[in-house]
């Protein structure tokens, strides 16, 4: 094959994966466009094992044979409420693969026609530093984010004296370093690189709390891109640099989306310290003299079958609880009474972008009785009852009107102008912002405590009888 | 004596014509030099425009970042997870360094690495791939007849 040939297959490969992005715009149209991204990854394999002076085919296939085997399998078998970690865990092979491709290529570059060993092109090797580095830092990046969604370690921030300023010393150095290894193609500035790349990629994500997860997945997403993209300009491969470059912009967006959900500047988050307990404390203080309505599994299911539209609130306590399913039998059993019901999502509701939306597609609701907080936050004042399961800071009324609150500016849903409130919580502490919710003390609102999962089955059960 | 004359005459013609061809042949030199340097010229472009390998990546790094922001901002927020699934597998598209270098026999310790990066990265486009496919076969639409009876 010539390399004029394999450009062109490139590019038709390039042209697959956008339009598997461009298919999302739609679950109908979303599946084709999963096939297309699967096409364009087989095209891009089989003309690069085509072009002239690649052999081994026996070790290449061994290679894709073992990772496709252990992919299929962990794919095939992961809960939905564990894809967040998922998904971290794979972004790291990314990251490690492209710290393996920028080794490879330093030691070999005349396979990849820029250069000979010890003599390589100045703009390649600026460009495997900027690969070799964010690869790396993606890769120890992830696993800090795979323990802390596994419960590996504390999602709590881990935050020491000078952390700032460690970090921005190692950024200095992989700077010292890169310049180093590109004016001496010296190996020794390489391996530093990867080593301090490395240290940076934990001592980035240590500071972040769990609240943070969904940006920290999509800023690593984004990572893994421009890892790619670095060493798609590194090896002067435009296929590598475009689908680089989509990955990267998307995890991006995905990250600002994130962000815009929680009220909170990208640097901030990256910064990290926030969720932790201190907070708490405080918000606990002032808890003594409030009274709240305490109800039943009867009285939610009496006051949820008399409604003509219940909106219900899942947020990530109901994944915890595994609520889902029985939420959705409780929902089935509403709707045959003629009960109009639908579901509203904040942007950050569970551990990653989306993740609820996966969540209730798993139990069985349908996607078009799914709504996101803009489209549905004017409905809740035409509403009988907000059911909230598993959710409290994107619900709390104080992001909009108390300026003290820690969350003040956070868009939240607008529960409080149903009529009725029901707010299934195991306990009435604090949520993972360490913010008391004034929600609960409001007249309107019946607290139902127990777990979400028993008390969704115990209004069944109300339901049914 | 004019026989002299006529011969003199005749040589100096003679000379005439060659030292006019001569010139002719220094201008032709002068061309050819001058068209010699245009080929130095041109080749320096070529290896030049070679070197820009940069500038030509960095031109469809540039359009690729704005048809990704187009697109992904077309993407419906529903189907974000799907999205972070989807990108995840193809950014292992990355692979395609690992092939060449896991191809190219000759160079032992770079062919382990090649090894390794494919071996890496497919198990992602795998599990991408596959677990972004169980995503999607779950989004369905409320059925026909409506709840609303």
């Amino acid at each position: 094959m010539t390399y004029e040939l394999a450009s062109l297959l490139y590019l038709v490969a390039s042209i697959c994966f956008i339009l598997a992005l461009k298919g999302l715009s739609h679950p109908e149209s979303s599946r084709r466009g999963n096939y297309l991204g699967m096409a364009g990854m087989t095209i891009a394999i089989l003309t690069t094992l085509a072009m002239p002076g690649v052999g081994n085919e026996w070790l290449i296939l061994l290679g894709i044979v073992i990772g496709g085997t252990i992919g299929t399998l962990v794919a095939l078998r992961i809960k939905m409420t564990a894809l967040p970690q998922l998904v971290a865990a794979f972004h790291s092979l990314v990251g490690l693969a492209a710290v393996f491709v920028a080794v490879a290529a330093f030691y070999n570059p005349s396979a990849y026609g820029i250069g000979v060993p010890g003599n390589i092109k100045v703009a390649s090797l600026i460009e495997m530093a900027v690969g070799l580095a964010i690869g790396a830092i993606t890769f120890t990046g992830s696993i800090i984010a795979f323990a802390k969604l596994q419960g590996l370690v504390s999602g709590k921030p881990v935050v020491f004296p000078m952390q700032h300023w460690l970090n921005l010393g190692l950024g200095i150095a992989l700077i010292v370093l890169s310049a180093w290894m590109v004016v001496e193609t010296s190996s020794t500035a390489m391996w530093l690189i990867a080593i301090i790349a490395f240290a940076l990629g934990i001592l980035l994500i240590i500071p972040i709390g769990g609240a943070d997860m969904p940006v920290v997945i999509s800023m690593l997403n984004s990572y893994s891109g421009w890892a790619a993209c670095g060493i798609g300009f590194t090896l002067e491969n435009p296929l590598l640099i475009i689908t680089g470059a989509l990955v990267g912009s998307s995890g991006a967006i995905l990250s600002y989306i994130m962000c815009k959900g929680m009220n909170r500047s990208f640097f901030s988050v990256i910064l990290g310290g926030f969720g932790g307990d201190s907070d708490a404390a405080a918000a606990a203080a002032d808890e003594g003299d409030k009274t709240y309505r305490q109800g039943s599994a009867d009285d939610a299911a009496f006051l949820m079958r008399n409604a003509t539209s219940v909106i219900i609130v899942p947020g990530y306590g109901m994944a915890v609880a595994q609520a889902q399913h029985v939420l959705r039998e409780m929902a089935d059993l509403l709707k045959e009474e003629g009960v109009e019901v639908k579901y509203a999502i904040h942007p950050v509701a569970g551990r990653m972008p989306g993740h609820m939306n996966v969540l209730l597609a798993e139990a069985g609701v349908p996607y078009d009785e799914v709504f996101e907080m803009e489209e549905i936050n004017r409905e809740f004042s035409d509403s009988e009852v907000a059911f909230v399961i598993g959710a409290n800071d994107v619900t709390n009324p104080a992001a909009k009107t108390d300026k003290a609150s820690p969350i003040y500016g956070m868009p939240v849903l607008d529960v409080e102008k149903a009529q009725n409130v029901l707010f299934v919580k195991r306990s009435m502490s604090a949520g993972y912002a360490g913010v008391d919710n004034p929600l609960f003390y409001m007249d309107q609102t019946m607290m139902l405590l127990a777990d979400a999962k028993k008390m969704c089955e115990d209004v069944v059960k109300a339901l049914e009888a | 004596m004019s026989d002299l004359k006529g011969q003199i005459d005749a040589l100096k013609s003679e000379v005439d014509s060659l030292s006019q061809r001569l010139g002719e042949l220094s201008d032709q030199a002068q061309g050819l030099a001058a068209s010699s340097g245009g080929v130095e010229a041109v080749s320096a472009a070529a290896a030049e425009s070679g070197g820009s390998a940069t500038i030509f990546g960095l031109t469809v790094l540039v359009l690729a970042v704005f048809v990704g922001y187009h697109v992904v901002w077309r993407v419906t927020p529903a189907l974000h997870s799907p999205l972070m699934g989807v990108t995840n597998a193809i950014s292992s598209v990355i692979i395609v360094g690992g092939l060449i270098a896991a191809g190219t026999e000759g160079a032992t310790f770079s062919e382990i690495m090649g090894f390794i990066a494919v071996t890496l990265a497919a198990v992602n486009i795998f599990g991408g791939f596959i677990v972004t496919y169980r995503m999607l076969a779950m989004f369905k639409k409320k059925p026909k007849p409506a709840a609303k009876a």
